[in-house]
């Protein structure tokens, strides 16, 4: 029952992602050129979504624990370090020499754009590079 | 330079599907609907429950994002600006710092804020930040994209 409800989120997830737009790394890249080709989409994409998992967030937490799992995994760091904000920069750096973020990036597989392999294809290979880093966090 | 259309109508409403996918997610497995934890989970060998759902909610990104796509045209209007290079290393950049922050703009900047997370709140002004100030350099100081 649990995975029928995960797909459900995911279908809605791609489906969202791509009425808005946010599967188009040029209105990415408008949004955050503040000072030229500014396209302000992305606002009201935060926005709504914003909204929405609040309330809803507020509405499911009353309830103590989730419909098909045990408990709710819900990160417990609470630590503002090098890490969380140099990590954060380095995303950063990379969202706006592409436009793509994780989210969108692997959605947009599904077009078919030589672009979209090669920018997924890069984000492994960051992301395998830094697990040698022995302090990653683990995924629980 | 490629001009896009502001499109706040579509724009809210695709924001709205995406917090209630968020929604969904943390109602039926108290998971945080992030796609950078969600995506690295995947890299593993270990194919266990962790995995599992993770693969299933990638398998529905993929399938809504076809489907949404067919009926919208999304695919036609999809632009890429900058190079294959910058492409690639836009890529790692992202991979190592998502990983190294732990999460994006589903994770943090969604999911994070909205369960009012300092950390996700700080995260989020750091990327925003980075990235406006690296468009801002690429297009009007070195004028390229």
């Amino acid at each position: 029952m649990q995975k029928i409800f995960v797909l459900l989120s995911g279908l809605f997830f791609g489906a969202g992602l791509t009425i808005s737009g946010m599967v188009n790394p040029a209105k990415i890249l408008n949004f955050l050129d503040l000072t030229g080709q500014f396209d302000a989409t992305l606002i009201f994409v935060m926005g709504a979504g914003l909204i929405v998992t609040a309330i809803g967030y507020q509405l499911i937490f009353k309830c103590g624990k989730p419909f098909f799992d045990g408990k709710f995994h819900l990160p417990t760091s609470e630590i503002i370090d090098a890490k969380l904000i140099g990590g954060a920069a380095m995303f950063g750096l990379g969202w706006g020499l592409s436009g793509f973020c994780p989210g969108p990036a692997i959605a947009s597989l599904v077009f078919g754009y030589q672009q979209s392999f090669i920018f997924v294809a890069a984000m492994i290979l960051g992301t395998l590079l830094v697990r040698f880093i022995p302090t990653t966090t683990k995924l629980d | 330079m490629n001009i896009t259309e502001f499109t706040p109508y579509a724009g809210a409403m695709g924001g709205a599907l995406i917090g209630i996918a968020a929604v969904i997610l943390m109602a039926s497995a108290g998971r945080i609907m992030g796609a950078t934890g969600i995506f690295r989970g995947l890299l593993t060998t270990n194919f266990d429950e962790a995995f599992r759902w993770r693969l299933v909610f990638i398998v529905g990104v993929l399938i809504g994002t076809a489907w949404t796509g067919l009926f919208t045209g999304a695919a036609h209007g999809v632009g890429f600006v900058s190079n294959n290079y910058i492409i690639a290393l836009g890529g790692m950049l992202v991979g190592a710092g998502t990983t190294l922050g732990n999460g994006c703009t589903s994770g943090h900047g969604i999911c994070g804020i909205s369960r009012f997370s300092k950390r996700s709140v700080v995260a989020t002004c750091v990327f925003m930040v980075f990235a406006i100030i690296t468009v801002f350099i690429v297009r009007h100081v070195l004028g390229i994209l």
